[in-house]
């Protein structure tokens, strides 16, 4: 069994079992405040409906359910009178409330995965554990008062909240995918600085402005979080079509009948997975992507494709001056003219090279190796299978004096050792 | 002033507004006035401006920064909620003094934007009083008066927008001359709805300030829209990145095949003056430029050495470059929002009589913009310098797509174009570079099939490529049957 097997079962146990006690909990015992847990159920129901046309793989596709329910987990007063609702009945109010909203979702096909529903049953516990007995037992009030300092704790429950679930968030994309943890976890607190920023202070305001209005500052609080919501789809969707077109530039090298069909795009997906193995992590994935994308755009200017597009396999000279054309090409695209920079510098030999540049060309040389291309040159005939993998490493092996980085080479054999599941697919949608 | 010259009535319309603002501000320079709460929101304000004008913290958040004022109005409407008219208006000026301008005459403009925003605030303050807000907003002992609470801040967003909007328009009005009334329709329709939702904003700020938390409460409500103002700029480079990647589609085309530089663009332009004149909505006119843009992305997949062919093409590399509509088709298949456009690509070489290529469509089994594009493509063939043709007139181009209605082209096609270039008239951006021969250019390419000429059915399909004095092979040789699909 693989460890990462463990860690989710781990992860999704611990939540079902958080949410049956709450739940059971809440049954026996009844609802203390029914109109704010109702309230507050309402809103993290509608927020999860808000999902609505989530591109797969949005970062936060319900930001109105998130803040909803950090804001019932650190909800101490509602409208000037104390509340006495505790965790269990929090994180059942939370987990019904969320059940409810994707049931529609998932009638359709398109509901979330467990481990997001685990995620977030985890993280309002998490946050509840923090702030309800606390506040119950009168300890924050006698301490901090009513005043400024209650509203920077509440701020500063948020921000142990955030950490929490970026760690748990990094654990599971360490358990399914076996990339490093660090690097992961560095994308997962990045991504805080976003949308997950605005859903942290849209709980502590709605926590707070309950308290000081009650619960019809819940409506007026979500607006503005919708608008956010709004913004970045709209964001995401113009991200998404950009880089559609760059690998439609790509693709234009595998048309012309430059490259191998899928070429590009195999090169893109593993070098991203070796970039991630080697610790490269958010924008400098992008641009390693991108660049993985159009490094072969040069060969556009050529009069005649390259034989089989494998370039690897050409003179140091020649590839060179394919990818000075490349960089030419690329710096016109809208992309940062980091990627430019690499496209151009693909082919130097690695000591000279920064990293994404060195993974491409050790990427590009394992593709054209154990591609179709490397046939012709070797004339062994063996396409594909495990066998060229294992010879074209041998080779890259080989090559590590000049042409090759050790730590790529390593780094590639790693990704393509963990059984190529996940390293292999594509990352860039076709 | 500045780099550039202002127009006198400009200035004298700043001037009056500086004067307006001064006299609003005024009454707040009386002792007695709530000093603590007016500089705690003008420095708010200023420091919610300031990314946009220091590279540092705008780099730390990403590198890209919120787009210039409007970015923090919930600041200025708590800020109308809480403060007497006059104390408002003076707690926005730092901020709209200091916040970054975008175009170089910045003295002038930062003094507009100060007099502009002070002059709104003003205005909101006075409709919020005027509904009771600052009483709605309780304070530490009584409750906020919710519900009613949202009238008086509906209404100061409402006048921050109006007021804001009818100066903008004004300025508009008097430095570039449009009638103010066509300056003014496009801004307020667009204004609104982000200045109620920035109400909304402004108005749980003062609540919270005014609430037992303080002010540091009020702080949290501006973190969204902050995030949310910050992701807008993201959008907006992110979608100049997306251009210039189309851009770069079309300039990957010009390397292999240099003679038809600025086509693309130009069939774009064309594609959308027939849509437009079909009355085509405006969302899908973005879909019909991209079409036009794109039409010819295929040749990436035709060698370079058949494209740039010094000498009369064998059938074989005819046929090759007759395959280009399959290849744009097949490059920009993974792009989502192309779908209409993607079609315009495949069957921009469909004739209606049914004798182009790739599949022989005909009538209306060739998709619509297909038809466009196929009517632009021509007519910005004959109107441009070819090498192995020189640029005909106008009149000429359109009495040879008339001829060719019907056969050729969709009639409804040609005709839309003949009516909007007699509305609008052709002025396609002729570069420099377009008149001059690039090497290597000299044959006319089958791919010059859609511009028209005379039917000639005398040629025979497998003869080669016509001489340089034509402009266009015949229909009959630019669609061999070995093509149909």
């Amino acid at each position: 069994m693989r460890p990462g097997v463990l860690t989710v079962g781990a992860v999704r146990a611990a939540a079902l079992l958080l949410g049956l006690t709450a739940l059971g909990a809440t049954l026996r015992n009844g609802l203390d405040q029914p109109g704010n847990a109702l309230a507050f159920g309402a809103l993290v129901a509608l927020g999860e409906l808000a999902r609505w046309g989530a591109a797969p793989g949005e970062r936060e596709p319900a930001p109105l359910a998130a803040a909803g329910a950090l804001a019932y987990a650190l909800l101490g007063e509602s409208a000037g009178s104390g509340t006495t609702h505790g965790v269990l009945q929090t994180v059942a109010v939370v987990t019904a409330a969320g059940l409810a909203g994707i049931v529609p979702h998932l009638a359709r096909g398109r509901g979330p995965g467990p481990d997001h529903l685990a995620r977030r049953v985890l993280t309002v516990g998490f946050a509840a554990l923090c702030f309800q007995p606390l506040y119950n037992s009168g300890a924050v009030v006698r301490h901090l008062g009513e005043g400024p300092p209650y509203a920077l704790f509440l701020g500063l429950l948020l921000v142990l909240t955030a950490l929490c679930d970026a760690v748990l968030a990094a654990l599971l994309l360490r358990a399914l995918t076996g990339f490093p943890y660090g690097s992961l976890l560095r994308d997962e607190l990045r991504a805080l600085l976003g949308i997950g920023s605005a859903v942290c202070a849209t709980g502590a305001v709605m926590a707070l402005g309950v308290a000081a209005a009650g619960l019809w500052a819940l409506p007026v609080l979500a607006v503005p979080l919708l608008l956010t919501q709004v913004s970045y789809r709209r964001y995401e969707a113009v991200r998404t079509v950009n880089r559609q077109t760059i690998a439609s530039l790509a693709r234009a090298t595998e048309v012309a009948g430059c490259t191998p069909p899928g070429h590009a795009h195999r090169v893109a997906a593993l070098s991203a997975a070796v970039g991630r193995e080697l610790g490269l992590s958010g924008a400098e994935l992008t641009v390693l992507e991108h660049a993985a994308l159009m490094h072969d755009i040069g060969q556009l200017s050529l009069a005649d494709p390259v034989e089989g597009g494998a370039t690897a396999l050409l003179p140091a000279e020649e590839q060179r001056r394919i990818a000075l054309l490349g960089g030419e090409v690329v710096r016109r695209t809208g992309v940062p003219p980091a990627v430019a920079v690499i496209v151009e510098r693909q082919a130097d030999p690695y000591r000279e090279q920064p990293l994404p540049a060195r993974i491409i060309r050790t990427v590009n040389a394992y593709d054209d190796l154990t591609g179709a291309g490397a046939d012709a040159g070797r004339g062994t005939g063996v396409g594909g299978g495990p066998g060229a993998a294992l010879d074209a490493l041998e080779r890259l092996r080989l090559g590590t004096a000049r042409d090759h980085h050790p730590d790529v080479v390593e780094g590639l054999a790693r990704v393509l050792a963990r059984d190529g599941a996940v390293g292999m697919t594509p990352v860039v949608p076709g | 002033m500045g780099v550039k010259t202002i127009p006198p009535a400009a200035r004298a319309y700043i001037g009056c507004a500086l004067l307006a603002a001064g006299a609003c501000v005024l009454p707040a320079l009386r002792p007695g006035a709530p000093w603590g709460t007016i500089a705690l929101l003008a420095a708010l304000y200023a420091l919610c401006e300031l990314p946009a004008r220091c590279p540092l913290p705008g780099r730390a958040l990403g590198g890209s920064v919120p787009l210039g004022t409007g970015s923090f109005f919930p600041v200025l409407l708590a800020a109308a909620l809480l403060l007497p008219p006059a104390a408002a208006a003076l707690a926005a000026v730092p901020g709209s003094l200091l916040a970054r301008v975008e175009e170089p005459p910045a003295a002038p403009r930062r003094a507009w934007r100060a007099a502009a925003t002070a002059l709104a605030v003003w205005a909101a303050a006075h409709a919020a009083g005027a509904l009771g807000g600052p009483a709605a907003l309780g304070n530490d002992r009584d409750a906020p008066d919710l519900p009613y609470a949202l009238l008086p801040a509906g209404a100061a967003a409402l006048a921050l927008c109006l007021v804001l909007t009818a100066l903008d328009g004004g300025i508009r009005a008097t430095v570039e001359g449009p009638p103010p009334r066509a300056a003014w329709r496009g801004l307020l329709g667009r204004a609104l709805a982000p200045h109620l939702v920035h109400g909304l904003a402004g108005l749980m700020m003062g609540v919270l300030w005014r609430s037992g938390h303080g002010p540091v409460a009020g702080l949290f409500v501006l973190l969204p829209m902050y995030i949310s103002c910050w992701v807008f700029a993201q959008y907006h480079r992110e979608r100049a990145a997306h251009r210039a990647t189309i851009r770069a589609l079309v300039q990957a085309v010009d390397l292999k095949d240099r003679y038809t530089r600025g086509h693309s663009e130009r069939v774009g332009h064309a594609s959308v003056l027939i849509a437009r004149e079909l009355g085509m909505p405006e969302e899908r006119l973005d879909a019909v430029r991209f079409a036009g843009i794109l039409h010819d992305v295929g040749k990436l997949g035709v060698p370079t050495r058949v494209l740039r062919k010094d000498g009369p093409l064998t059938p074989e590399e005819r046929r090759v470059i007759e395959l280009h509509p399959e290849y744009g088709h097949e490059i920009v298949r993974g792009i989502g929002f192309l779908d209409e456009a993607r079609d315009a690509i495949l069957h921009h070489h469909e004739r209606m009589d049914g004798s182009g290529y790739p599949y022989g469509l005909r009538g209306e089994q060739i998709p619509e913009f297909a038809r466009m594009v196929a009517v632009a493509d021509a007519f910005d063939a004959m109107t441009s310098n070819r090498s192995y043709s020189r640029a005909r007139p106008v009149p000429v181009a359109v009495a040879e797509l008339e001829r060719c209605a019907g056969t050729h082209f969709d009639p409804r096609m040609v005709d839309a174009l003949v009516r909007a270039l007699d509305r609008h008239g052709w002025r396609p951006a002729v570069t420099a570079d377009e008149t001059a021969a690039p090497p290597g250019g000299n044959v006319p390419r089958a791919r010059e099939a859609s511009a028209p000429s005379p039917p000639r059915p005398s040629t025979p399909p497998s003869s080669s490529a016509p001489s340089p004095s034509s402009s266009a092979p015949s229909p009959s040789s630019s669609a061999p049957s070995g093509e149909r699909a």
